[in-house]
């Protein structure tokens, strides 16, 4: 059972006035992060919309030691200070218990430039949280393609739609072995907040990815973001899981989809209310295009059900 | 001063076990020739107790830096090691290093650089981080390896500027030498434990290197050029006390050698600085008036120093072991004859290019070039 939305815990590591944009999902989904984590915690951040809305020098709007680091680097920076940490604990130079060391990254340091270090990490099972905010393209320079776009995106790199599906990053690093791997999403924030709770409990390598709607580069309204959250995860376009050592498990309605009690929504609706697919859909070949795109999210379904058969 | 060990040791072990004496906390690394020795002596050291520290086996040098400059940043004394085509992929986390004002010593053991492929020493690869904001060292023996990454630990801790010690593949990183090691006793004294001024720290939330306006981002960068220029007394106290606490010198940010009366003077880094003493000896021997002078510095440039001990009318002959691309010559050069522009009118600089790729450089040889550079004029570039 979740925790209640009204038992989350009143600190707010996410300070007010900070520079994020209305409706920012990453934003809203760090501010829960805070509140499992504490402010026991050392935060990473690479080039990305929550380093733009975190305050310039010298203002910080996240209640965090905070460190800026190169794009590529998410995964063996966290390593640096992980270990760091843990051997100056040993020498006695630190007391108490070990903050937790956790990035905050977006799609493309964690899909693109930062899927090196990332995975290296994750095979040398490094006792970090990486986050993934994914907002499925570079939204900070002005929404570039990244892999985590799905086919059918326009963005200013890929003006006529993308024409590939996006990775499946979040099953990628399952494939590591790690302890523990997660997707959330904001319009769920007790479901999320329950993942970062257990991720702060496990030692070794966590991944929990969050799907955050982005209003400018999915063009839908400000005030929209979590019910296009919502529209995601009943579309089956995107799936909420977690799997605690190999073990898969999925949470509502996601685990509807795939026990078959339910039916995901059509895509199509989820689709037409973001500018981002809607203006693209509208020529002779939107048919097509619409199957096209509703086959990748079938066959994600379909996918994600039988791999979690696999529980040795 | 306690008893030192004495023994035969490569350089790269010398490198090792200097990693070992300044009591480092963590090592990321990753391997690549000639370098690669180092991280083998220093993982093996971690496994097996003798050095408390963690090793972190990442899966390419920018990671490398990229984990040394974060734990660096959480208050560890952190050292790594890489060559050539490592240090390249590195640029943009060695930036970061010194924009970032996180003191981790790096060992660089001097190759070529791709492409073509070759394996063996020369300068191109550290000279060309020139801009990076890193002080460099440049050492001509395996003792001055050792000697010269504790005096590093120590003075990239005082002024938070990260350093590099250069020195060459295989000549040096693969070759025996007798290696002192002075007694941890007597190390310890010289190099106190690591004590940040700042770290990553949840009691003190802050941001490091986060979005600057301009005026704050120039502020930094000037502060950062001061501080490098600052280091040049740090360096030559760290090497008098370094002295003072082993008995140990390799010369602070220059070393001389029969300088004093010269008309000749051999200009150059790294091991070939040690075999030319050999080619100053055979000049001498011929009546020629021949001395060294080798920087050991070469980030910052020891300007005042050289100025300073450059005899008077004297023929520099520089041999650069690297390309000055769209210069006629090399670096060193370059570099030195821009500091003596209307400040030594007296001293004639004359350059040669040699050893490239590794090509041997022979005592005989350099004495040779160092001859028909005299007799050159078309070498007064």
């Amino acid at each position: 059972m979740a925790t209640s939305i009204k038992k989350l815990p009143e600190i707010e590591q996410v300070l007010s006035g900070n520079g994020a944009c209305g409706g920012c999902p990453a934003t809203m989904a760090l501010r829960m992060v805070g509140k499992a984590l504490g402010p026991n915690a050392i935060m990473l951040l690479t080039p990305a919309c929550s380093v733009a809305s975190m305050g310039m020098t010298p203002k910080l709007g996240y209640n965090w030691p905070c460190i800026n680091i190169t794009f590529a680097s998410a995964g063996s920076s966290a390593s640096g200070i992980s270990h760091a940490l843990e051997i100056m604990q040993e020498k006695g130079r630190i007391e108490g218990e070990l903050p937790t060391v956790f990035s905050w990254v977006g799609d493309g340091g964690t899909y693109d430039i930062g899927f090196q270090a990332l995975s290296a990490a994750a095979e040398r099972n490094e006792n970090i949280i990486h986050f993934c905010y994914n907002n499925e393209a570079y939204s900070n320079t002005g929404v570039q393609r990244s892999g985590a776009t799905p086919r059918g995106t326009f963005t200013t790199t890929t003006p006529t739609g993308k024409r590939q599906p996006k990775k499946n990053m979040a099953h990628m690093m399952l494939e590591h072995n790690i302890p523990y791997v997660a997707t959330a999403t904001v319009a769920y924030p007790a479901d999320l907040y329950d993942k970062v709770v257990k991720a702060k409990s496990i030692k070794g390598m966590k991944y929990i990815e969050i799907l955050a709607p982005c209003y400018l580069g999915w063009q839908f309204d400000m005030p929209d973001t979590v019910q296009l959250s919502r529209m995601a995860v009943r579309s089956g376009a995107w799936l909420l899981w977690e799997a605690e050592n190999g073990k898969i498990s999925f949470s509502n309605p996601t685990a509807h989809f795939i026990n078959g009690k339910k039916t995901p929504d059509q895509v199509n609706e989820y689709l037409m209310r973001q500018g981002r697919f809607s203006r693209l859909l509208q020529g002779p070949d939107a048919k097509e295009r619409i199957a096209e795109i509703q086959g990748d999210v079938d066959r994600e379904i379909a996918f994600m059900r039988e791999r979690a058969k696999i529980t040795i | 001063m306690k008893t030192a060990q004495v023994m035969m040791a490569t350089g790269a072990n010398a490198a090792a076990l200097a990693v070992k004496s300044a009591r480092v906390d963590v090592v990321p690394g990753y391997p690549i020739t000639p370098q690669t020795s180092i991280m083998e002596a220093v993982a093996a050291m971690v496994e097996n107790g003798e050095l408390h520290a963690r090793f972190i086996p990442v899966e390419g040098e920018h990671s490398v830096l990229a984990a040394a400059v974060a734990a660096s940043a959480a208050g560890a004394r952190v050292f790594t090691a890489t060559s050539a085509n490592g240090l390249l992929y590195m640029h943009e986390v060695l930036h970061m290093a010194s924009g970032g004002r996180l003191p981790v010593v790096l060992c660089n053991v001097n190759r070529g650089i791709f492409a073509p492929w070759t394996l063996w020493a020369d300068h191109q690869d550290s000279f060309s981080q020139r801009d990076t904001g890193w002080i460099q060292y440049h050492c001509s023996s395996n003792q001055e390896v050792f000697n010269t990454i504790l005096q590093a630990f120590r003075v990239a801790e005082q002024i938070n500027i990260p350093i590099m010690v250069n020195f060459d593949g295989f000549a040096i990183s693969h070759c025996l030498m007798p290696l002192t090691v002075p007694a941890q006793e007597d190390i310890d004294r010289f190099l106190p434990p690591h004590q940040p001024e700042w770290r990553l720290d949840p009691n003190h939330p802050s941001s490091f290197s986060n979005v600057t306006m301009a005026s704050e981002y120039a502020p930094f960068r000037q502060m950062l050029s001061d501080d490098i220029m600052a280091a040049i007394p740090l360096v030559k106290q760290a090497a008098q006390e370094y002295k003072d606490c082993t008995g140990m010198w390799d010369g602070d940010s220059i070393e001389t050698y029969r300088l004093d009366d010269a008309e000749v003077v051999a200009f150059a880094v790294n091991s070939m600085a040690a075999e030319l003493k050999l080619s100053v000896d055979i000049l001498r021997e011929q009546g020629i008036k021949a001395g060294l002078l080798r920087p050991r510095l070469y980030v910052p440039f020891p300007t005042e120093d050289i100025i300073q001990a450059l005899p008077e009318n004297a023929q520099v002959m520089v041999l650069d072991r690297n390309y000055n691309f769209g210069h006629p010559g090399g670096i060193l050069a370059a570099e030195l004859k821009s500091v003596l522009f209307g400040r030594r009118n007296d001293v004639i600089v004359k350059n040669r290019v040699m050893g490239i790729g590794g090509i041997d450089l022979t005592r005989r040889f350099m004495a040779e070039q160092i001859l028909e550079m005299m007799d050159d004029k078309k070498g007064l570039l």
